[in-house]
């Protein structure tokens, strides 16, 4: 049986207030009060399609340092942050994956991420062991268009095999089309669309349920037997519609989320799925489409083996922990829109040097230690000699994993001095459970949210970006943990 | 075990220039208002200097590298001169690698000048550094306010003193040091400030506001040592001569290690310890005179206190706000203002701090004289509470 092993997410905190954005822009666009309802997703200003997909990748895997099964990487996505330098081996490097990893990207329509799903499928099938399909975007648009409104930021994260599976695939259909509803040139920052009504009338409802009618031909399904429906779209009512042209019933549309996060693009109908199966029922069908250049649809039946397959934390508690962001200039600014005056601190050369980053990347990417086999003690850097006052040890140091484990704040700041793209600039010297200090920045965190004894964890995030270059350098950041809320909890339990 | 430097080497003149926002003055010129002020005190000629250290921190503004930039500046004649960079500890740095040579009998008498040209970068606060290729890749890109001031959130938890109280203590700091600061005509700050002025400041880095923070200073200061023998023989009496000059540089392990708890400077205890041991001080609190520590941060000074044995550990809050180290307390610390008030030009201030024991020893401080004082102490601290160099001197009247 082959089909989605394990599954997770990823939202960003930040939930833009429509309401905030089109009251901004209504002296502009008095047309956008109308859509002015609910939020969406916004990256922080340290966060991209990259660092999200790790955070879904580690909310799908889990806190295990045994990655060792996984032996391909499928990174879908339209807005990745490298053109060039495999972004999916960045991905692998933060993962601490093995070298022989298989390490691919898709991009190019909004399906790429059911693409990568069924390449995985394939994968599998072909005997190439799990294969970790990840998904996600950080989409641009312009100030005062409704992409601005409707367009949230997120990640989708599956785990394909042929072990332990969840839910297991059934089949799949494909239409490949040159459809143009949108598109954007390459260089360029934002789509070009045409208009909603020849989309929907000539594109989405004609493409889509013939990729739905050959993926329910050969999953051997009928289409009223689908208990959930994913189809996301920004068009109001589109996936009723769609449902009703392909035959589902209209109970089986999921909530698209866009009410709460927006349409996430590339990953958004995986992340979706990863939130439905948080709660569905074991022997649930589930068929999930998108529309782009064509139209997909992949149908999933849920295994007895979902009622023990949990995410770290799951997508409804990246919902549950949103905070809402009111600050409109502030979105500008973190998408690039809008260019804040940074004083001189701020002309500081943010140059890489990639020998340096190379030699050192397990532990900049990695975030792994050495710990020293003698005293146990863990050391971040890893370095030849170990410290131990009046006898220091010498190459005793073995590689230790710190991104999974929790560590607790022993002293802090928040400063207003150097240049930082969302101030105050938070940072401290942090202990790691099981050893190991590292001074840290911190991140995702607001007033009163850090002090001396507060305990967090690890995130992958953007540390500085070289402008003149265009050059985005990664390391780890800590947050501080927040419990599950009640609600968390999947109804099916 | 070493026999140390106690009185083998004493202080044939000293120096130093007008501290503040220099608009007027080059490198150079601050180089040279202290150096002849230091010649004109030991009554030399420049061709009885054997040999020059010359300490500046930041190489691209300023000053530039290497031992020239003091050689040309000062027309030295043709003798070594050699530059010392130990963060904000490298003045202090210089004066021990005269005092060493001297001690050593390779020289008779030797040149130590600090050095700091930090407004010419067109804003305020320290310039930003480079730090080399690895760090910058996984280190926050932090400032000196938000390092020290971590001081201040373990330091709370460490001894359980609530924010305000905290908050309060490290005023007094600063009100104490404008206050003495404003009697000090080389100073760069010289008003006096209110504690509701201090905490009601803006805040540059929790807790630390605009007031609990250094000033940011052009200058320089110099001294030139000697054998007191050779002091002697030049006329000179009343010798203020060396009597400990301790060095300890961080090896990683208050950063790495999970043993430090952030609350005090590691590297302040064990070179305190050593120059008290060196000096042949027992109870530093009586013995010692005043100090000049290295009040960075107001944080800083009010650790520091406990760091040089001169407060309990947890008991410095207290003490601070008891006066104990006001101009009239039992200690007096930073009489010249300190680095708050007479400013902080990096590789001079370690000298700087030795300038003002120097004429405190003398009685030559003008409106701020302390009663008779016998023994002095500088500490002066490089880096950051979690990774530093930190040097501890002890200096006084020669058979004190």
């Amino acid at each position: 049986m082959i089909g989605i092993v394990k599954y997770g997410g990823y939202v960003p905190r930040l939930r833009l207030s429509r309401r905030a954005v089109a009251e901004a822009n209504a002296w502009y666009a008095p047309h956008l009060v109308g859509r002015a309802k609910g939020s969406r997703s916004m990256a922080n200003w340290d966060e991209d399609s990259l660092t999200m997909a790790v955070a879904a990748a580690r909310d799908c895997l889990g806190p295990s340092e045994e990655r060792g099964n996984i032996r391909s990487l499928f990174l879908a996505s339209c807005t990745l942050p490298f053109a060039e330098r495999l972004n999916a081996g960045v991905v692998c490097e933060a993962l601490t994956l093995d070298q022989t990893v298989e390490a691919l990207e898709f991009g190019g329509s909004q399906r790429a991420g059911l693409s990568a799903l069924t390449q995985a499928v394939a994968r599998v099938r072909a005997g190439g062991g799990d294969t970790l399909v990840l998904a996600a975007d950080s989409r641009d648009s312009r100030a005062a268009s409704t992409q601005e409104l409707d367009f949230g930021d997120g990640a989708a994260a599956l785990l394909l095999g042929d072990g332990d599976v969840v839910a297991e695939y059934l089949g799949s259909g494909t239409l490949t089309v040159d459809f143009i509803d949108h598109f954007r040139a390459a260089g360029e920052d934002v789509d070009y669309a045409w208009e909603e009504r020849w989309v929907r009338d000539e594109g989405i409802s004609k493409l889509v349920p013939k990729a739905v009618a050959a993926a329910l031909a050969e999953a051997q399904v009928k289409a009223e037997a689908i208990d959930h429906f994913i189809f996301p779209s920004t068009f109001q009512k589109m996936d009723q519609q769609v449902a009703a042209r392909c035959g589902v019933r209209p109970e089986a549309v999921v909530d698209s989320l866009q009410d709460r996060i927006g349409e996430t693009g590339t990953g958004h109908a995986l992340l979706v799925l990863a939130h439905v199966l948080e709660s569905a029922k074991p022997g649930a069908l589930i068929l999930v489409a998108q529309f782009a250049s064509g139209a997909q649809a992949v149908i999933f039946r849920v295994t007895e083996a979902i009622r023990s397959a949990r995410p770290a934390k799951g997508v409804s508690h990246w919902l549950a922990h949103g905070t809402e962001e009111t600050n409109y200039t502030k979105f500008l600014s973190f998408k690039g829109r809008l260019v804040l005056e940074r004083g001189m601190r701020g002309e500081q050369d943010r140059k890489t040097a990639l020998s340096t980053a190379y030699r050192h990347r397990s532990a900049i990417l990695g975030l792994v230690a050495g710990r020293c086999t003698e005293t146990g003690k863990v050391h971040f850097p890893p370095s030849r000699l170990s410290y131990e006052q009046g006898n220091p040890r010498k190459d005793t140091q073995v590689p230790h994993q710190l991104a999974e484990r929790k560590a607790t704040v022993l002293s802090w700041s928040a400063e207003y001095l150097s240049f930082h793209r969302s101030p105050p600039h938070c940072y401290g010297q942090i202990d790691f459970d099981g050893g190991g200090r590292i001074l840290m920045e911190f991140t995702d965190v607001a007033k009163g949210d850090v002090e001396s004894g507060t305990e967090v964890e690890m995130a992958f995030r953007i540390k500085d970006i070289d402008e003149v270059r265009h050059f985005t350098r990664y390391f780890w950041k800590a947050v501080p943990v927040r419990p599950a809320a009640a609600s968390d909890r999947p109804a099916a339990e | 075990m070493a026999k140390g430097i106690k009185d083998k080497v004493a202080i044939l003149g000293m120096g130093c220039s007008k501290f503040g926002e220099r608009w007027d003055a080059s490198p150079e010129d601050l180089m040279v208002e202290a150096y002849l002020e230091a010649m004109t005190d030991a009554g030399i000629a420049p061709e009885q200097i054997d040999a020059a250290w010359f300490s500046t921190h930041m190489d691209d503004v300023g000053t530039g590298r290497g031992g020239t930039p003091m050689a040309i500046a000062l027309r030295l004649p043709d003798i070594g001169v050699t530059r010392v960079e130990n963060f904000c500890a490298g003045g202090s740095e210089a004066i021990r690698a005269a005092v060493y040579a001297v001690a050593s009998g390779a020289c008779d008498i030797a040149l130590a000048l600090g050095i700091e040209k930090l407004k010419d970068t067109g804003y305020g606060g320290l310039p930003v550094a480079t730090v080399g290729t690895y760090i910058p890749q996984w280190y926050p890109n932090a400032v000196a306010p938000a390092n020290f001031a971590q001081l201040a959130s373990a330091y709370r938890r460490r001894h359980g003193v609530p924010a305000d109280l905290l908050k309060r203590a490290i005023a007094h700091v600063s009100v104490k040091s404008h206050a003495n600061g404003a009697r000090n005509p080389k100073a760069h700050l010289r008003k006096e400030i209110t504690e509701e002025q201090v905490l009601r400041a803006p805040i540059v880095a929790e807790p630390l506001g605009l007031f609990d923070c250094c000033g940011v200073s052009d200058g320089a200061a110099a001294v030139i040592v000697t054998r007191p023998d050779i002091a002697r023989n030049l006329g000179k009496r009343d010798l203020v001569t060396f009597k400990a000059l301790q060095v300890v540089a961080s090896n990683g392990w208050e950063m790495q290690s999970n043993e430090w708890d952030g609350s005090y400077v590691h590297t302040a205890r064990v070179a305190a310890q050593r120059a008290y041991a060196e000096a042949g001080i027992a109870n530093p609190r009586t013995e010692i005179s005043m100090t000049e520590v290295h009040d960075c941060f107001s944080i800083t000074e009010l650790v520091t206190m406990e760091d040089l044995g001169l407060s309990a550990p947890g008991r410095a809050v207290h003490d601070v706000l008891d006066g104990v180290f006001d101009a009239g307390g039992k200690v007096p610390c930073q009489i010249d203002g300190g680095l708050k008030c007479f400013g902080h030009p990096i590789g001079a201030s370690g000298i700087r701090m030795l300038y003002e024991m120097y004429l405190q020893l003398l009685g030559r401080a003008g409106p701020r004289q302390l009663s008779a004082p016998r023994i002095g102490l500088t500490h002066n601290l490089g880096g950051q509470p979690s990774q530093n160099v930190c040097s501890v001197s002890i200096v006084g009247l020669e058979g004190a």
